[in-house]
């Protein structure tokens, strides 16, 4: 397709300005975390280290990230572990309902988080008896979390088709054998790009946690949202923030690397 | 399952009994029964959808039959899942694992059965040798030309010694070029190996090149179960005239003046010849035919004239051009000309 040039110029300026919008304030924080005045004096007039030398001693922190590591990791292995097994059942075989169960499992990714977070919290405290804490927050995030290696692994399995399959099992393979030397492995990378997706999502997430979490679990971004108007912390969330920037943005990009140009954020 | 169980005695490579499979409301497959003899060259040959390749997956074993039996070796299969049965397969994408190398593919049916890693190593390499890919072990399935993968599905599938290898159209995606010199080398293999093979394919030139016998499907039935040869020279309907060779059928008004009897015949186009003058018929042709020529259609090696009978239908003559092609010419478009064949190329054809 050829474009006149004025169109060129407005996609470029208008892209250029989108960027902007999202990056400059990302980099403030980058750079705010460096800043010597304790109000973000604007432009900088000195640099430091001072807040992320506190950062690292601030014990909440650093128990808010363990907790947040901890989540996101075992979050992840459930939805690995279901996703796969939804997806497999989905694609592979045809029953009943299938497109309803779909939907229903796809579902919680575009629920309001509220919306979510208040019927877990009933169903946890009222009909499963729980104390909010680190359990409930996992199952909570693995709710949401299924859905990016469901949908990483569904695309998968359909451009592989049976094909492989049957010609493993022709071969003299059982099921087992065909899953564990053909399927899984040809799922793999779909494996790695939905689970670091899952990782990303759960890292962040905040509003289901806050009303999964009880009192004494705090993930990271619930540690930053209380720490927030503490004057004398605000330094260090800055630091906390480019921590979890970095942790968000690795795990996407490996994952984007990873599922090619067809696949890509399938999961969002 | 390393190698062949001996056949029962006398038991045909595969019996197939009755064989119906249907998709919801359609049928795909109706009462087929077919026998093939051990070490014999069988093609299914039929348009798409005509049943063939449901019938090749279900003696596979990736489909199950509605009804019917399926026997290898004299031993009911009918319900055994694909790895137990003593067949493979060449698909028609070959379905080479892309995540291993070429050896690796090859040596898949033999790790999966635990034969020692030293014993696969060297009959894979054979077997890649077989196909002249010797040196090809170390690539992936994705560095090869469509050529080169289908001679290694060839050798994936060869590398077990099965009994039965069944081919689903293994040479449909290659060019014209490459698919003869392929028909060629299959046809030598399966001689030398001695192995039966159940080939599918909608070629009727590939089908009449490299097999023992041939059946016809139409519509999820077999027309005619024949030899290459009675297939051509005898086609027992009107379909199987007209799918295998060019379909030449005189029936209605034009069977009764030039035959003097009902009915619908088929005759080949290269037994009718054409005269501008009808004293020059030959003696032992009984029958002749008077026509204005509609089209005339230069082949290279042959000329092709469509002539339309004074006494109404049409036939296709074909003609080797062994003249130059100056007097080849003299019967042009609008010419009167006049057919003549033998009485015995006169093939009756039933109305399937």
């Amino acid at each position: 397709m050829t474009m006149s040039p004025a169109f060129k110029v407005t996609l470029r300026v208008l892209t250029g300005l989108a960027l902007l919008v999202i990056y400059v304030p990302l980099l403030l924080v980058v750079l705010n975390s460096f800043n010597a005045s304790q109000t973000f004096a604007w432009p900088p007039e000195d640099y430091t280290l001072e807040w992320w030398r506190k950062a690292v001693d601030s014990q909440g922190a650093k128990e808010a990230v363990v907790t947040s590591v901890q989540v996101a990791l075992i979050a992840s292995g459930i939805s690995l572990v279901l996703g796969t097994m939804a997806a497999m059942a989905l694609q592979r075989y045809r029953f009943f309902g299938r497109d309803t169960v779909s939907l229903l499992i796809i579902l919680p990714i575009a629920l309001p988080g509220i919306v979510t977070g208040i019927a877990l919290n009933n169903a946890f405290r009222t009909v499963f008896g729980l104390d909010l804490g680190f359990l409930t927050i996992v199952v909570a995030h693995a709710t949401f979390c299924i859905v990016t290696v469901f949908n990483n692994v569904l695309a998968r399995l359909r451009r592989m088709g049976t094909n492989l399959e049957e010609a493993s099992a022709d071969l003299g393979a059982s099921t087992f054998t065909t899953f564990r030397l053909v399927t899984f492995p040809m799922m793999r990378s779909a494996l790695i790009a939905g689970g670091l997706l899952a990782f990303a999502l759960s890292f962040d997430e905040i509003i289901v946690t806050t009303f999964t979490a009880g009192a004494q679990q705090q993930t990271l971004p619930i540690w930053i949202f209380n720490n927030l108007f503490r004057p004398n912390q605000a330094p260090v969330v800055n630091v906390v923030a480019v921590v979890l920037i970095l942790l968000s943005v690795i795990p996407i990009w490996i994952s984007q690397k990873l599922a090619g140009p067809t696949d890509g954020l399938a999961g969002r | 399952m390393s190698s062949p169980a001996p056949a029962r005695n006398g038991a045909p490579a595969i019996a197939i009994r009755g064989l119906r499979k249907e998709f919801g409301s359609v049928v795909a497959v109706d009462e087929v029964d077919l026998d093939i003899a051990n070490g014999e060259f069988f093609s299914m040959l039929g348009p798409s959808g005509s049943g063939k390749t449901t019938v090749l997956r279900m003696v596979a074993g990736f489909e199950s039959p509605t009804a019917g039996t399926i026997e290898l070796g004299g031993v009911d299969v009918t319900k055994d899942a694909p790895f137990s049965r003593d067949v493979n397969t060449v698909f028609q994408d070959y379905a080479l694992f892309p995540h291993m190398t070429v050896a690796q593919n090859v040596e898949y049916g033999l790790r999966v059965k635990r034969v020692p890693r030293a014993e696969r190593r060297t009959r894979a390499q054979e077997a890649l040798e077989r196909v002249q890919l010797g040196e090809y072990g170390a690539r992936r399935p994705g560095q090869l030309s469509g050529g080169q993968r289908q001679r290694v599905a060839l050798a994936r599938a060869l590398v077990n010694r099965p009994r039965v290898l069944l081919l689903d159209e293994p040479l449909g995606a290659l060019d014209l070029k490459l698919r003869r010199e392929m028909q060629v080398e299959l046809k030598q293999l399966q001689r030398d190996l001695g192995i039966t093979f159940l080939f599918v394919t909608h070629d009727q030139e590939e089908a009449l090149t490299m097999s023992d016998r041939i059946a016809v499907f139409n519509q999820g039935r077999i027309e005619q179960v024949a030899s290459p040869r009675d297939l051509y020279e005898l086609p027992a309907t009107p379909f199987v005239a007209g799918f295998v060779g060019t379909s030449n059928v005189l029936d209605g008004d034009a069977a009764i003046k030039l035959l003097g009897e009902p009915g619908t015949f088929s005759v080949r186009p290269e037994k009718i010849q054409l005269h501008l003058d009808a004293s020059h018929v030959p003696t032992q042709h009984a029958v002749t035919a008077a026509g204005v020529v509609r089209e005339v259609v230069y082949l290279g090696s042959a000329t092709q004239s469509i002539v339309d009978l004074d006494h109404g239908g049409s036939l296709i003559v074909l003609r080797q051009n062994q003249q130059s092609s100056e007097e080849g010419d003299v019967a042009g478009r609008g010419a009167h000309v006049h057919l003549s064949w033998r009485r015995e190329h006169t093939v009756p054809v039933t109305a399937g």
